[in-house]
């Protein structure tokens, strides 16, 4: 069972608190009926599925509710950072370099 | 018109098992609410409610009957255990909701929906680790520490209100599993 | 019963008092503090068991977890038969009952040893594949049968466990990982510098090796005393826990543990309150790992047999327990550990015969401190074999010349061939935590490499065997350990003095050589498995490189005891033939369990009424005393039918349509999900959630709301009722209510953050009475305070808050029969209460309660569907005809994009239909198959099928919904149901059965 830290809540949680929510930063587009079947295809279905450093969401269902974004490694289970929906996308490269530190 | 008798989610508690360290007990009703909403209602909410609602998630604060948890960024539990009757608990939504006016907010009586569970002993963090995944000893979970986390398969909330004592807010439809599984671990930690 | 191979004195037993057991029915003698081998041994017991598939003669080859042959059940009555168990485990009670396995008739005569003596080659490494491979028919009927009951382990238990299991999730600044010298000194440390420690062993007393240790001296004083002191002082310190009986058995990631403790096994009369384990699930900040080092066999000709044991577990056996495991020894050995044997075997009065050292000369100091002694070692020698067949009676030793050729044997009488090859450390949790190896070539032992973050080996698992080296690495792993979990602590260092231990230095890996003829010897490498060497050898020559494909293919490490004493030797074999070296070839994988570990532990108190919250809705006791039969919805009980007088359900459940239709009933609805979506932008956000448009829904109206997933498909609906400007009361299906919740969360904090609404799940704080049928409102009247039900004043699908029976109340005028209808929602506490005052006013107009049966019948005949019966994730709104539900001024709604890809508008997407059989009398299997002809082609595909069909009551027929492709343009045609007997002929209608203007519903 991982432990995950909720940005919320400050503290690291058990993993049975929360459910996965798939890949972040797929963002809806602001006026859907724009865009084009293929692009909006993509959007629903097509996912990048890396081994790898994820960039995930996840839900503090069971505890504070919120929603928020992580980087896991898909291979070592490993979270190098967690942070708050809406925040931006953190640079992979770098967080990977900090944590081989 | 008939005699309408509130019918609470749990039972009186039986006999407490002979060498047991914990006490389960069900407790009375109260009313409870939830309130989400920002600093401006918070504020206004603590007022009306008679205890400042908590600014750091994940901790309660008490005075008298009236307690407010804090469950996330934006959402408090009211509980009143001074307060049960229908007329009382629409007097406090009237007071509450008063206090608020127009700043946005979202105040919802669950009274009804959950029920809570007293846990008290000198085993009662041993007790609820059973089910709980959370580490209960009072560096990590010091009391007055409040938070929703799971008791097995069941959602609870978890309050610690004393070094021994843990109050467990359950919906009312799961608070027979969680008081039955509590019970089934409490009688096991007899001395070999 | 004789004793006579209790040693005169010494042993951790208590000689002052007697156990009684049995063994395969004969009675036997032990003391407290035996394991059940060990009371063997000491009764002169040595044939324990039967190979899995040559049913061979076995006895203990070990003391611990490792033992391969000594599997035994045990029998604690009252059906609590545990098969499997490792005699070296299993603790002695007064009253133990065990019984050996794999054996018929009996351990001595054993049928099965048959299949020890069929020509060389039939049960040869991969021998399934090869014999069992035709005809394929004869696989399920034949061979796996046969080979069920010829080889195997012990019998399951033919009855419910008895006995209960409980979880503890717990928590720790460290854990130890083994109670030896190294992890003694570990917690020692780590408790020194105030951490909260948890040390746990599998066995039933902490200090591991130290407690077989005659002559080790450890700062002054024995071992074993060390330890118990050690133990005395962990014990007193309230920040640690002591877990022995207590094996780790998986570790997982971040530092998360499976650690499963045995409660009851070992007392004769537990208190029934107590669980027989405990499953722990410790999550430490840091962790030491001391699980130790595990001795391996040497691989020669007839190296299985009873009496031919390892070297170290005879020392433990004689020093530990005071059971002799024979009376004269010879000690074969390539590890200078043989030679501690040998001095404390000859010290309890065993006689060794010789030392058989596969190593070249000239001797180290060990050898000549045992000539000395007067022992017979022999150096650059091997055995080539061992007579008898229950029992050693000889062993047969040679020398190597120098040309590397096996000279004469001679014949050595003996009882006890002890094997010394090495020890393996055991790196199996620290293989878990996914940590690297590394090899030690000149140990030849793989190690690991580094250690994994928050972790940290010491002792013999790490290849520190001396006891002083290994207490002093546990002490400083532990120091550290706790100072990296936090704890200030300058401390660092201990150099105990040891004296009188024999570090063991030196091992042997692979096959051994002999003189003999290697087509008729067995020279085992895998025990429990019956994998030998020559095995290993053909899998080499059949193809197979890879060390995954020959375990696969030998089984070699695949038996319970998943090789903890053959995986090296059969890696070294491996490599040997394949002529590479070993650490080329790589290792197999190391999986948890480490030991296995009951079903009943992992299940814990999930099972009978605990498996799963029951959840009971507020009016559930009434429906009970009415009789009501239950169905499960999800976790929810529902009342299915309200049966009266012995009535069957079909009698009940047309009574009940017929009733509803006729006056009226009463129906628990309180499961439906509800959402309080409360805020000023509470209509804008159910506007973009749901199809339909909110904006204009006036308060005090309720409207059908259908909501979508992104992708367009339905995946729930439900009433929606608005109280005030900005607040709503939503209701979703049952079975929905979590999942809408969070994906209306998801949307609200991820892709609407700016909008000021909240949702708060009020399920559980209605009970919900549903009152539907021509006389509702008529029922109802008498018991609402404040509310005007008048026709015009309270039309279909609105909803007022008022007071009724005196509670506050939700009333809703809403109807999922088609009749005039209300559902009464009232704080749950009073559920009952105003359950049972409706209730009492509805028999004056005849009501009747009615279950979720009559629900689907009535909706049914209107054509409401039901999401997840008339839906499966794959179906639109246009596909069910609920086009009108969707609000095509509205920009944006989710799913709205996906409704006008090309696919979601093709004509002949399956739509929902009526069906209605040519037969009224028969009723359509539900989830049947729909074809064009009533005998279609082998490989047509199926034109859709049918999602609902009931007898109705007020149709007088059966009717059917059912999802066709491009349903609605075959309105009218005749279609086929093919069934094992015949096709049902069906016509196509259109989904309404009953009243289809809608005038009961505007009574």
């Amino acid at each position: 069972m991982l432990l995950i830290r909720c940005p919320y809540c400050q503290t690291d949680r058990p993993e049975l608190e929360f459910r996965y929510g798939g890949e972040a930063h797929v963002s809806r587009a602001q006026d859907p009926s724009s865009v084009p079947d293929a692009a909006w295809a993509e959007f629903l279905y097509m996912r990048t599925n890396p081994k790898g450093f994820h960039v995930e969401r996840w839900r503090h269902t069971h505890g504070c509710g919120r929603f928020f974004n992580a980087v896991r490694h898909t291979v070592t289970d490993r979270f190098l950072a967690t942070y708050r929906a809406g925040e931006p996308k953190p640079d992979l490269e770098a967080l990977a370099r900090e944590a081989a530190r | 018109m008939p005699e309408i008798a509130r019918r609470p989610a749990l039972p009186a508690p039986g006999e407490p098992f002979p060498g047991v360290a914990v006490t389960l007990a069900p407790l009375p009703a109260a009313a409870r609410f939830v309130l989400r909403g920002d600093l401006a209602a918070v504020a206004a909410a603590g007022n009306a409610f008679g205890v400042a609602l908590p600014s750091r998630i994940n901790t309660a604060s008490t005075l008298g009957a009236r307690s407010a948890l804090m469950l996330g960024p934006d959402e408090w539990l009211l509980v009143a255990d001074d307060t049960s009757a229908p007329d009382a608990t629409w007097a406090l939504v009237r007071a509450l909701e008063s206090a608020l006016g127009t700043v946005p907010h979202s105040l919802v009586d669950v009274s009804h929906r959950q029920t809570a569970i007293r846990v008290e002993g000198h085993e009662a963090a041993l007790t609820l680790n059973a089910a709980v995944p959370l580490d209960l000893c009072e560096e990590a979970f010091p009391v007055g520490m409040a938070t929703r986390t799971i008791c097995e398969k069941a959602e609870i909330v978890l309050w610690r209100t004393g070094p021994r004592a843990f109050r467990v807010e359950v919906w009312r439809s799961f608070a027979p599993y969680v008081m039955d599984l509590l019970s089934a671990v409490s009688q096991e930690n007899v001395p070999d | 019963m004789t004793v006579s191979f209790r040693t005169a004195s010494g042993g951790r037993i208590d000689r002052d008092r007697t156990i009684r057991f049995t063994f395969d029915g004969t009675a036997y003698r032990g003391h407290p503090g035996d394991t059940l081998a060990s009371a063997l041994l000491a009764n002169g017991v040595r044939l324990m068991g039967r190979s899995f598939k040559y049913h061979r003669p076995r006895g203990v080859l070990a003391a611990g977890a490792e033992e391969p042959n000594a599997l035994v059940s045990v029998d604690r009555g009252g059906g609590r038969w545990t098969p499997n168990l490792r005699a070296t485990q299993v603790e002695l009670h007064e009253g133990l009952v065990a019984t050996s396995q794999n054996r018929w008739p009996s351990l001595s005569h054993d049928v099965g040893e048959l299949n020890d003596v069929v020509p060389p080659g039939v049960f040869s490494a991969g021998f399934y594949y090869k014999t069992f491979m035709q005809p394929a028919s004869a696989w399920a009927n034949l061979y796996e049968p046969f080979i069920r009951r010829a080889a195997g382990l012990g019998q399951a238990p033919s009855q419910a466990d008895p006995d209960h299991y409980t979880h503890r999730y717990a928590f720790c600044d460290v854990l130890v990982v083994g109670a030896g010298a190294a992890g003694l000194a570990a917690a020692l440390a780590a408790a020194q510098a105030g951490a909260r420690v948890i040390l746990c062993d599998e066995q039933a007393e902490c200090g591991g090796g130290l407690l077989g240790e005659r002559d080790a001296v450890i700062d002054g004083v024995p071992a074993s005393d060390w330890a118990a002191s050690t133990l005395a002082t962990l014990s007193g310190d309230k920040r640690v826990t002591l877990l022995p009986r207590t094996q780790c058995f998986g570790a997982y990631a971040q530092n998360f543990f499976g650690l499963v403790q045995r409660l009851t096994d070992h007392l004769p009369h537990p208190d029934p309150r107590m669980p027989r384990e405990r499953l722990w699930k410790v999550r430490a900040r840091q962790v030491v790992l001391a699980t130790g080092a595990i001795e391996r066999p040497l691989v020669f000709p007839e190296n299985d047999r009873p009496g031919v044991m390892l070297a170290g577990a005879a020392r433990a056996y004689v020093n530990r327990y005071g059971a002799k495991p024979g009376d004269r020894a010879v000690v074969f050995t390539a590890c200078d550990s043989g030679y501690a044997a040998a001095h404390d075997l000859t010290a309890a009065g065993i006689v060794v015969s010789a030392i058989v050292d596969l190593r070249p000369g000239p001797d180290g100091p060990v050898a000549a401190t045992a000539r000395g002694a007067g022992l017979d070692v022999r150096s650059n020698a091997v055995v080539t074999g061992v007579e008898g067949r229950l029992g050693v009676r000889a062993a047969m030793v040679a020398t190597i010349a120098g040309n590397g050729l096996v000279g004469p044997s001679e014949r050595i009488s003996c009882d006890l061939v002890l094997m010394a090859g090495g020890w393996t450390p055991a790196v199996h949790l620290h293989s878990q935590m996914r940590g690297k190896l590394r090899f030690d070539a000149e140990r030849e032992m793989y190690v690991p490499a580094a250690p994994v973050e928050g972790s940290r080996s010491a002792g013999a698992c790490n290849g520190t065997f001396g006891i002083a080296e290994a207490l002093a690495e546990g002490f400083s792993a532990g120091a550290d350990a706790a100072r990296a979990a936090g704890r200030e602590w300058s401390e660092r260092d201990w150099s105990p003095v040891v004296s009188g231990e024999i570090v063991p230095d030196g091992g042997f890996h692979g096959a051994v050589p002999h003189d003999r003829d290697v087509q008729k010897v067995k020279a085992f490498v895998d025990f429990q498995n019956d994998v030998t060497e020559k095995d290993i050898r053909l899998a080499v020559r059949e193809g197979f490189r890879s060390i995954e494909h020959v375990k696969r293919y030998t089984t070699n490490g695949m038996a319970t005891d998943q090789g903890k004493t053959s995986n090296m030797n059969g890696l070294a074999i491996a490599a040997g033939s394949l002529g590479k070296p070993i650490p080329e070839v790589g290792l197999t994988t190391f999986r948890a369990p480490y030991t296995p570990v009951t079903f009943g532990a992992f299940a814990g108190h999930s099972r009978g009424d605990l498996f799963d919250p029951i959840r009971r809705t507020p009016t559930h006791d009434w429906a009970r005393a009415q009789g009501a039969v239950f169905e499960d919805v999800g976790m929810w009980k529902r009342a299915w039918y309200i049966p009266r007088g012995g009535e069957t359900m079909h009698a009940a459940v047309l009574r009940e349509c017929r009733t509803v239709r006729e006056t009226g009933g009463l129906f628990d609805a309180s499961t439906l999900g509800k959402i309080e979506v409360v805020g000023p932008d509470a209509a804008e956000f159910l506007n973009r959630l749901y199809t339909n448009p909110w904006t204009k829904l006036e308060t005090g109206r309720c409207r059908y709301g259908l909501m979508l997933n992104e992708a367009g498909f339905v995946m729930d609906d439900g009433v929606v009722g608005r109280l005030a400007p900005d607040r709503f009361h939503v209701t979703t299906t049952t079975g929905g209510a979590p999942r809408v919740l969070a994906h209306m969360e998801d949307y609200l904090q991820t892709e609407f953050p700016e909008l000021r609404v909240w949702l708060t799940s009020t399920t559980e704080q209605w009970a919900v009475i549903a009152v539907q049928g021509p006389n509702a409102r008529a029922v109802l009247q008498p018991l609402v305070a404040d509310i005007d039900m008048a026709r015009e004043a309270m039309p279909h699908m609105s909803v007022r808050e008022g007071t009724i029976c005196g509670v506050p109340a939700r009333l809703f005028r809403v109807s999922f029969t088609g009749e005039l209808g209300f559902e009464v929602n009232v704080p749950a506490e009073y559920g009952q209460a105003v359950w049972e005052a409706i209730w009492a006013e509805s028999q004056k107009h005849g009501f009747c309660a009615y279950g979720t049966e009559a629900m689907h019948v009535l909706r049914a005949e209107k054509g409401y569907i039901i999401v997840g019966q008339e839906t499966d994730g794959t179906v639109t709104p246009s596909d069910l005809g609920l086009d009108w539900a969707i609000g095509k001024a509205k920009p944006d709604f989710v799913g709205k994009r996906s409704l006008a890809r090309p696919d979601m508008l093709k004509p002949d997407r399956k739509q929902l239909v009526g069906l209605l059989t040519v037969d009224p009398a028969v009723v359509l299997e539900e989830g049947a198959q729909i074809t064009a002809e009533a005998s279609p082609v082998k490989g047509t595909a199926a034109l859709g099928h049918v999602t609902s069909a009931y007898e109705s009551a007020a149709l007088g027929r059966s009717i059917a919904m059912a999802l066709v492709a491009g349903g609605r343009s075959r309105l009218g045609e005749t279609l086929y149901v093919p069934m094992p007997n015949a096709a049902i002929a069906v016509t196509v209608v259109e989904p309404v059965f009953l009243d289809r203007e809608g005038s009961r519903l505007d009574a």
